[in-house]
């Protein structure tokens, strides 16, 4: 009897503390953040500076954008392939308005309101007709959305009449979209120490360097927009109808939950916050450009599975895409800072990819694991 | 007996020139767990989606309550209290059990006393109560179903019907996926149903399950109900013969 017992006991010991495991598996994201930030801060000169972390949030704002939708859409087990491009049809469409309205002689201001408003818009569309395939006609997403991501391709370069930039801009027009896609909120300047809204027009150029921005107003606009879909998917009725999808869809039918309303929802939503990146892109860039988002696509995925969000469904958040995304940031600053060749970066990013899954795998064996015991 | 809660009456359904469901007149009292048996294809599940309201049967009428639901759409005939717990449960494996058991019917509460939040502690509270009134015991509310044995899914599943006021749980198939214990555990829910006076119309294959809880036996055999025997009078052997269909054709037929 003492005998079996003892035994027993040594089967059902694991070997590493599951919730050393646990604790791994959910926050390596997070810790792997930390550590790529202070391995480039020991060995890159300039890294560690207030101004090279605001530029490294302002760089993440695209990707990061992207992946807020792409989060809801990956949860519910699908994929949209299409906003890289809606991301450039908003930027192109944001930038023809706003110059044709100027060119009327209307306002800047109420060309740019105007601009903003109908770039938000046109990136709805999109995702309408991805979220009505895929819910309604059946359609797979990554079908759907690899149409939609040629059609889009199309229509963002139909309205450039072919070329890589729509021309036109003002320059009165390109200095007010500057004053927010470069600005910020609140600077420090040497000398001057704290200073709201604007930088003072009369520095040296010494001091303009030495100028850090402590809240970009890019940076502004995507924390106020993960703020709100971060409430929306973690708190909400609709987040956790979201989730439900995710785990079963058959189970959500049952229970009542519109899925078909509720999946073209989701597709809105990722096309809007791709909308989101495209106009803001072009307030940063003051060029609107049909490949805007062209790059990030795949980044955006990235970020979201790097963050924990499972391929298949059912899990995941928008934190774990803010630091994906971060990560990815970091990554793309920092190579350059040690003067790697960017195109490590690629390399890096695969590899955490993979890491990601790895562990999210390792998560769910523990799990089997657990519910055995 | 006291008064049916459910009576079918001369239910058909057809499927093109296949009649699965022929003519069947099918009772249930408060209190009592009927077993539904037969082979496949005997009309078993055909029957209770005609009741459930997942098919529309072609004649015959069902009468639940009082009133008549045949030709009521599925969420109605829910809505009224009949609540099929299917083989795969519905659950959403991803989320925890108080979830699981408001699924779609989420309660919210005001933050702020203005953005609706989904109000988890509340319903992770009430799951709790309706669990333990059923002497089930999940170690921890906050896990994921994922994380929770077979047994204790078709647990919350039917903690979830109990819940929501079931007068009537249809089961299809509870134990057919479940290590022993986990089956004894699941027959005793039903058993604790029956003793809340919620009958429960129990669709298996394995023949110790309905030997253990049901009451009656109700056998069908292509389309049509053969036998409707008491437990008192009902041997294994009784049964298998009527489903096979020696009983009809008498002793020396040989089914292959």
């Amino acid at each position: 009897m003492a005998l079996s017992t003892a035994s027993d006991k040594a089967k059902r010991q694991p070997i590493v503390d599951a919730r050393f495991v646990e604790f791994l598996t959910k926050s390596w994201s997070y810790l792997f953040l930390l550590g790529l930030v202070v391995f480039f801060s020991v060995t890159g000169t300039g890294f560690f500076s207030v101004r090279n972390f605001s530029s490294i949030l302002t760089t993440s704002t695209l990707i990061m954008l992207m992946s807020i939708g792409q989060t809801y859409v990956v949860i519910t087990a699908g994929i949209d392939l299409s906003i890289g491009w809606t991301v450039g049809l908003s930027s192109v469409t944001t930038a023809r308005v706003m110059r044709d309205l100027a060119a009327g002689g209307a306002d800047v201001e109420y060309a740019m309101l105007a601009g903003v408003f109908a770039g938000l818009l046109v990136a709805l569309i999109p995702g309408l007709v991805n979220g009505l395939l895929v819910a309604r006609v059946k359609v797979p997403p990554f079908i759907a959305t690899l149409g939609m991501f040629g059609i889009v391709r199309g229509a963002a370069f139909l309205l450039t009449d072919g070329q890589q930039v729509v021309r036109g801009l003002s320059a009165e027009l390109r200095e007010a979209l500057r004053g927010i896609g470069n600005g910020s909120l609140l600077y420090h300047i040497p000398d001057h120490g704290l200073v709201w809204f604007r930088q003072p027009p009369d520095l040296e150029p010494t001091q303009i360097r030495q100028v850090s921005q402590l809240l970009p107003y890019p940076v502004l606009i995507t924390a106020l927009v993960v703020i709100v879909f971060a409430f929306i998917l973690a708190r909400t009725k609709f987040g956790r109808h979201t989730y439900v999808i995710g785990g079963s869809e058959e189970a959500a039918r049952r229970s009542g939950i519109n899925v078909d309303r509720h999946l073209i929802i989701i597709y809105v939503i990722c096309g809007f916050t791709a909308g989101i990146a495209g106009v803001l892109h072009l307030f940063r860039f003051t060029a609107g450009a049909p490949q805007a988002g062209e790059a990030a696509l795949l980044s955006s995925v990235a970020a979201v599975v790097i963050g924990g969000t499972n391929l298949f469904g059912g899990e995941g958040d928008i934190m774990g895409a803010v630091v994906g995304s971060l990560i990815i940031a970091v990554l793309q600053t920092g190579l350059v800072i040690l003067n790697i060749d960017s195109i490590w970066q690629f390399i890096v990013v695969g590899v955490v990819i993979i890491i990601a899954v790895l562990v999210n795998q390792l998560q769910s064996a523990l799990e089997r694991l657990q519910s055995n015991v | 007996m006291s008064e049916a809660i459910l009576t079918a009456s001369g239910v058909s359904k057809h499927f093109g020139g296949l009649t699965a469901v022929d003519n069947v007149d099918f009772e249930v009292h408060p209190g009592e767990v009927v077993a539904l048996l037969g082979d496949n294809g005997a009309g078993k599940s055909t029957l209770i989606k005609c009741i459930s309201g997942v098919y529309r049967p072609e004649s015959g009428t069902v009468i639940f309550d009082g009133a008549d639901i045949t030709h009521q759409p599925p969420a109605d005939i829910r809505s009224r209290g009949i609540e099929t717990i299917y083989q795969d449960l519905a659950l959403a494996e991803n989320l925890d059990v108080g979830a699981n058991v408001f699924l779609g019917k989420e309660v919210t509460r005001r933050l702020f006393g203005l953005l609706p939040v989904t109000d988890d502690s509340y319903m992770r509270q009430e799951a709790s109560g309706v669990l333990d009134e059923l002497d089930i015991h999940i170690p921890s509310l906050t896990q994921k179903l994922v994380n929770l044995s077979g047994g204790q899914r078709q647990a919350v599943a039917i903690a979830r019907a109990m819940y929501w006021n079931a007068q009537l749980v249809i089961m299809d198939e509870p134990t057919a996926a479940l290590g022993v214990p986990e089956q004894r555990k699941v027959l005793a829910l039903i058993r604790s149903l029956r003793e809340g006076n919620i009958p429960v119309i129990l669709i298996s294959h394995t023949m110790h399950d309905v030997m253990a809880v049901a009451d009656r036996m109700v056998i069908m055999r292509r389309g049509r109900v053969v036998a409707d025997i008491p437990r008192a009078e009902a041997t294994e052997e009784i049964i298998v013969r009527h489903i096979v269909g020696s009983a009809e054709n008498g002793e020396n037929a040989v089914m292959i």
